[in-house]
């Protein structure tokens, strides 16, 4: 009797520490994102912010038969749908280059981080010099015949993003799958190549899976990262940059400019349905595929 | 022969990470070296593409040149941003007043979140946690209209903390720090506990200490972020005079790009300096909880 009243109060004051813990982090999001957030779907729901007026799904049908809505949501989505898979593949493949015993290993590390120091509007001119309809690319595709494309008025116009986007997140990811891939039993490796497993069976039977945690969490910043190019692409290109490259971001931002918040409200819901989607998607994913390993 | 074609292999390989590696590289070393070009340097090399630049030009070579050496050393540009014009130190210090309070504070905060998240877990915390996994993976775009509302609500528009504020509240290094204390063996946690060391001491004695390179690491992350912010300020802030020098930055207008690669690599020291003093806790904040899984 004793035992178990200690063991609920044990329990009570866990319940009460951990609470104190989390808190401050909690009330803050709390006044800063949860409640805004619930502000951002009460908008969606209403007429406007001035008449307060119930009208059901009417904002989303609206913003759903908006051309320019589905131009920016295909485009958001085509961009995360190649930047992201990009930015894990080859973030491994280079991982597991370095991982290899090659010399110079750290330099290299360094140089593969180095983008993340260099300034936005830096980056920005640089990207200018090499993309223009004038610049450094078009120069050298000249050699070979190619004629010169403006890249950021084209049908083209999300390969420099790409580009841009796996420059400045490559190392990052690079350097979280080498953690991975030092802290992989060694034991399990040795047996495997002693069975006579090639390196390829080794990647994909073990190594992948030891992976998987990894790759869901690049997966995720990689996402994060792919909404935040915004910024680079904003500046490169303006408010109404062309059709290739206007993305779910310029469209919320042009709404919230014209004071438009009822659709920009919509469209946040929208985008914020479609996320919880993906990530239980790939939480899922990860639940089945490294099941057996541990994180 | 077997040994050849491994020599070989290695060979190619590293001449392939190698070669990336310098690509990776040039954006940085192009910003040091072209901040040393005279202005008419600069103009002439790159008149083809900022058509502002060619104006103020003698000669403007009919091809864009990506040079890395200047023809000729010059510190006018810097002369230009840090003597001629106090605005750019202002604005350096702007950065330095928006972005250390959110660093400290964000980081802190999450600290003990994330301690809760690890050791006492439940099932309201998972729906929690995952709650703002999905707040930290909306763009700035999606949360614009709430955080203009509760910064006006506040009375903190137009003043920097609506942009700390959010700032240090911002899940995203709640999530990272929370992955990586999940790697701390729980076992650890609990002997300190047998031992009798209150909640407090098992925080700061047991737990901080390991995850100090994840901190590092994190600190290094969220400063970057901030460090280059542009959208923030624009929307939060109407009074240019109160913008970080980031955003002043993005809005050198392409007549002045000589100016620009100067400004950057001044700007850029600050993250250089974490980051070459950081690096190693970068690649261990990570690596670490290897050696104690084994």
């Amino acid at each position: 009797m004793k035992m178990t009243l200690q063991r609920l109060k044990r329990k009570a004051h866990d319940r009460a520490v951990g609470a104190a813990f989390l808190a401050p982090s909690f009330l803050g999001a709390l006044v800063f994102y949860i409640v805004p957030f619930g502000v951002v779907v009460y908008y969606s729901l209403i007429r406007s912010p001035l008449v307060r007026e119930y009208v059901g799904i009417e904002n989303f049908k609206n913003i759903l038969a908006n051309s320019a809505f589905r131009q920016a949501a295909s485009n958001t989505l085509q961009f995360s749908a190649v930047a992201v898979p990009l930015a894990v593949i080859l973030a491994i493949l280079l991982a597991l280059i370095l991982e290899c015993k090659i010399p110079g290993k750290s330099y290299l590390r360094t140089f593969f981080l180095s983008p993340m120091m260099v300034p936005v509007a830096s980056i920005v001119l640089i990207w200018q010099v090499v993309f223009h309809y004038n610049g450094v690319l078009n120069d050298f595709l000249a050699v070979f015949g190619q004629d010169k494309i403006d890249w950021f008025k084209s049908e083209y116009g999300q390969i420099p993003i790409v580009a841009l986007f796996l420059w400045k997140n490559l190392g990052y990811n690079m350097i979280l799958f080498m953690a991975a891939l030092n802290n992989m039993p060694k034991g399990l490796l040795e047996v495997a190549k002693v069975e006579g497993a090639g390196p390829v069976y080794c990647f994909f039977a073990i190594k992948l899976r030891y992976l998987s945690p990894t790759v869901l969490f690049v997966t995720i910043l990689s996402l994060i990262n792919s909404f935040k190019i915004f910024r680079e692409v904003y500046l490169l290109t303006g408010s109404y940059p062309y059709e290739t490259l206007y993305t779910l971001q310029h469209f919320m931002n042009n709404a919230f400019v014209s004071l438009d918040y009822t659709k920009l409200s919509a469209a946040a819901v929208l985008m914020a349905i479609v996320m919880v989607v993906i990530i239980a998607v790939l939480f899922a994913a990860e639940n089945v595929f490294g099941k057996d390993v541990e994180g | 022969m077997k040994k050849l074609v491994l020599a070989v292999g290695r060979g190619l390989l590293f001449l392939i990470a190698a070669g990336f590696a310098v690509v990776f590289l040039l954006p940085t070393v192009l910003t040091i070296t072209n901040s040393f070009m005279a202005e008419t340097e600069i103009a002439a090399n790159y008149g083809v593409v900022f058509t502002s630049l060619s104006n103020a030009a003698t000669y403007v070579s009919d091809k864009v040149n990506l040079k890395f050496i200047p023809d000729m050393v010059s510190f006018q540009q810097y002369a230009t941003a840090l003597l001629k014009s106090p605005d750019y130190l202002l604005k350096f210090w702007n950065s330095v007043i928006l972005v250390v309070p959110i660093v400290v504070f964000q980081v802190l905060i999450a600290a003990f979140a994330a301690y809760s998240f690890t050791v006492y877990r439940g099932r309201f915390k998972e729906v929690l946690f995952f709650f703002y996994i999905i707040l930290m993976l909306m763009p700035y775009q999606v949360t614009l209209v709430p955080n203009y509302l509760v910064s006006e609500w506040l009375g903190v528009l137009d003043t920097r903390w609506s942009i700390v504020l959010p700032g240090i509240f911002a899940p995203f290094s709640v999530f990272l720090l929370t992955k990586f204390m999940r790697r701390i063996p729980v076992s650890l946690i609990e002997a300190a506990r047998l031992d009798g060391a209150g909640e407090w001491h098992v925080f700061t004695k047991t737990c901080l200490p390991m995850c100090r390179s994840a901190l590092y690491s994190i600190v290094i992350l969220v400063f970057i972020d901030y460090w280059n912010m542009v959208e923030q300020p624009l929307v939060m802030i109407s009074d240019a005079t109160k913008h970080p020098l980031s955003v002043f930055l993005s809005q050198i207008n392409s007549g002045e790009v000589g100016l620009a690669f100067a400004v950057a690599t001044v700007y850029m020291v600050p993250t250089l300096f974490l980051f070459l003093h950081g690096e190693d806790y970068l690649v261990e904040g990570i690596t670490y909880s290897g050696s104690v899984k084994g």
